[in-house]
């Protein structure tokens, strides 16, 4: 306790800080974050625990013996499909990484002239954003569909990336965020003879290292659990959670196997989350000056 | 006449100071190409071909589809008892989760902002956490298990609580509660995390400037400078909230089945899926969700109105 109040002092230089009530609060995260915890824990406890120690009562929290059975079975269908196992993987991979990059790329551009540029149209896109996050209809689904039909995009990588690389989540997140950036600091990279183009990737972006982290998550989550059934029905363009989910659910159907599976999708998106995080986390140290 | 005159030279010197704009504006347009273009192919597109779907009967075979006018709406109010009662599940879910959990977000993203950068994102990825665990309802499901091995039915019964099993899944006394608390678990998402960045995007000299200025603790500080700081991602956590407060579907059916028992769990979106994707209905399907979207856009008219003065 005595170290981590030690710790806890490092963020205590601002107004009034006591160094009790920073405590309080620890302990109050520590506590309601072991509820938080305590699915996520008995997920990951039960895709290592033994069968025989699945069903007795009362449940336990905890197992000694782990096996990774059900991983070894998991992976084991999985490598008996007629597509190799790293097909999977490797679409998954690049489907996400795709757009995750492009949807910060494409994106961030767009919410800063929606946040800082003011032109003829820029109002009535600003509040098409805020309907379509709102309007939420699953016969544009189905439309969608159509739509990539007509563009011969079934059955192609692309049906499963450009959708989601417009997200309209992604742009208002951004574009709320960057109304906070000071209008006289934009002014004056224009004296300077800078192009919007400059300053939004020179100036506005470096400085929006939180909210692009963000959307990065987002992006990656989102990406990560496209499962694209409707839209790609070729084997070899399937991605890694359409076929785990079909292992665990038909091919093995074990409880082990259901929690493995879950365990196995869970664990990209929380390594990219701490990556992401402790980005945000550097350039705050190193470069805290705005405005 | 000579008024008129005016009016049409006005006309015209207002379309042409217009285009003047729009080609002073050339980059901006240039870069928000490659987003809209993608956005109106893919989003907006399919939105305003799926409006008139509420006025139509189609079943996905006959095409095109039927015109039906108002029929649809007609019969959801007057014919349809379980879209009714839906109704009642959506807002009393709204309820309990919207204000609870937008609330609970941003309380804890203050408090764990005022931790040190490591512990921040610890506690961040543990409160984020649940979000991301897409296979989860399986853990709640053993939670919540109508047998004895269930993890709460075990802990009531060794506690001396209760003597049997409850049957928290298929019980309509239970099932909403349980649906409820399982939606307050994963609640910790998009609005809270945008909150974080928006914590983080305070600038530090601010608040040394405010303790020159005399702010005494925490609560001051984030009263006087922080939220004002931060108007921009508390509409988003808004807009986020509502949306996930007026959608939620996916926990009950993953959880509780589809349909719930005694339609405890039915939410409009439920019955928008049942419609759209069990009876292949998507003109009623439609519909569902037009009214749906209407109630959506009044929440988020209601929220602006509160939040409006936190913005610029």
């Amino acid at each position: 306790m005595a170290a981590d109040a030690k710790k806890l002092r490092a963020s205590n230089r601002r107004a009034g800080r006591k160094i009790g009530g920073t405590v309080m609060i620890f302990l109050f995260l520590l506590i309601l974050g072991a509820f938080m915890v305590l699915p996520i824990w008995l997920m990951a406890v039960n895709s290592v625990k033994p069968v025989n120690e699945m069903f007795i009562f009362p449940p336990k929290w905890y197992t000694l013996n782990p096996t990774f059975d059900n991983f070894r079975d998991t992976y084991r269908v999985l490598g008996q499909m007629w597509v190799p196992f790293s097909r999977y993987v490797f679409n998954s991979i690049f489907v996400t990484v795709s757009v995750t990059v492009l949807q910060c790329i494409f994106a961030s551009m767009a919410a800063f002239c929606l946040a800082k540029v003011k032109f003829p149209g820029s109002r009535f896109i600003n509040a098409v954003i805020v309907l379509a996050l709102l309007y939420n209809s699953n016969v544009i689904y189905l439309i969608q569909y159509m739509v990539m039909a007509q563009l011969h995009m079934i059955n192609r990588m692309s049906a499963l990336i450009l959708p989601a690389v417009a997200s309209a989540m992604g742009l208002y997140l951004m574009r709320q965020s960057m109304t906070g950036v000071p209008d006289s600091m934009i002014e004056a990279a224009k004296v300077d003879g800078a192009s919007l183009f400059t300053i939004c990737w020179r100036i506005v972006i470096p400085n929006q290292k939180p909210a692009l982290m963000t959307m990065a998550i987002f992006a990656f989550q989102g990406a990560w659990n496209i499962t694209g059934g409707s839209v790609v029905y070729d084997e070899s363009l399937k991605t890694l959670p359409t076929v785990i989910q079909q292992a665990a659910a038909a091919g093995i159907s074990r409880q082990g196997v259901t929690m493995a599976a879950a365990v196995i999708l869970f664990i990209p998106p929380v390594l990219f989350f701490i990556l992401a995080q402790s980005q945000v986390m550097e350039t705050m140290a190193h470069s805290g000056i705005k405005d | 006449m000579e008024k008129e005159q005016i009016g049409v030279r006005t006309k015209k010197e207002q379309r042409r100071r217009l285009w003047i704009q729009v080609k002073q504006n050339k980059e901006a347009y240039l870069m928000l190409l490659p987003f809209m273009l993608l956005f109106t192919v893919f989003t907006v597109i399919p939105v305003i071909m799926s409006l008139p779907m509420g006025l139509t009967d189609f079943d996905m075979v006959k095409y095109p589809p039927t015109w039906v006018g108002l029929s649809n709406f007609y019969n959801l109010f007057l014919n349809d008892s379980i879209f009714i009662k839906s109704i009642r599940v959506t807002l009393v879910f709204a309820v309990f989760t919207g204000p609870l959990s937008y609330l609970l977000s941003f309380l804890l993203a203050w408090l764990i902002n005022e931790l040190n950068a490591a512990l921040r994102v610890i506690f961040t990825l543990i409160f984020y956490a649940p979000s991301m665990a897409s296979g989860v309802y399986a853990v709640w499901q053993l939670i919540f298990s109508g047998d004895s091995y269930g993890i709460a039915n075990s802990t009531l019964m060794n506690l001396g609580i209760t003597t049997s099993a409850i049957q928290w899944l298929t019980d309509s006394r239970y099932i909403l509660t349980v649906v409820i608390i399982v939606q307050l678990w994963v609640s910790m998402g998009a609005g809270f995390l945008a909150m974080r960045a928006g914590f983080q995007n305070i600038d530090k000299s601010q608040y040394e400037a405010g303790a020159i200025e005399g702010i005494r603790n925490r609560w001051q500080e984030l009263i006087y400078i922080t939220i004002p700081g931060m108007g921009p991602s508390l509409m988003f956590a808004a807009v986020m909230q509502i949306v996930s407060s007026f959608t939620a579907d996916i926990v009950a059916r993953n959880l509780v089945g589809f349909p719930s028992t005694d339609y405890a769990a039915h939410t409009i979106m439920t019955h928008a899926f049942d419609y759209g994707w069990i009876r292949y209905e998507m003109g009623y399907a439609s519909a569902i969700c037009m009214i749906l979207f209407i109630a959506m856009y009044l929440a988020n008219k209601l929220i602006n109105r509160l939040l409006g003065r936190y913005m610029d």
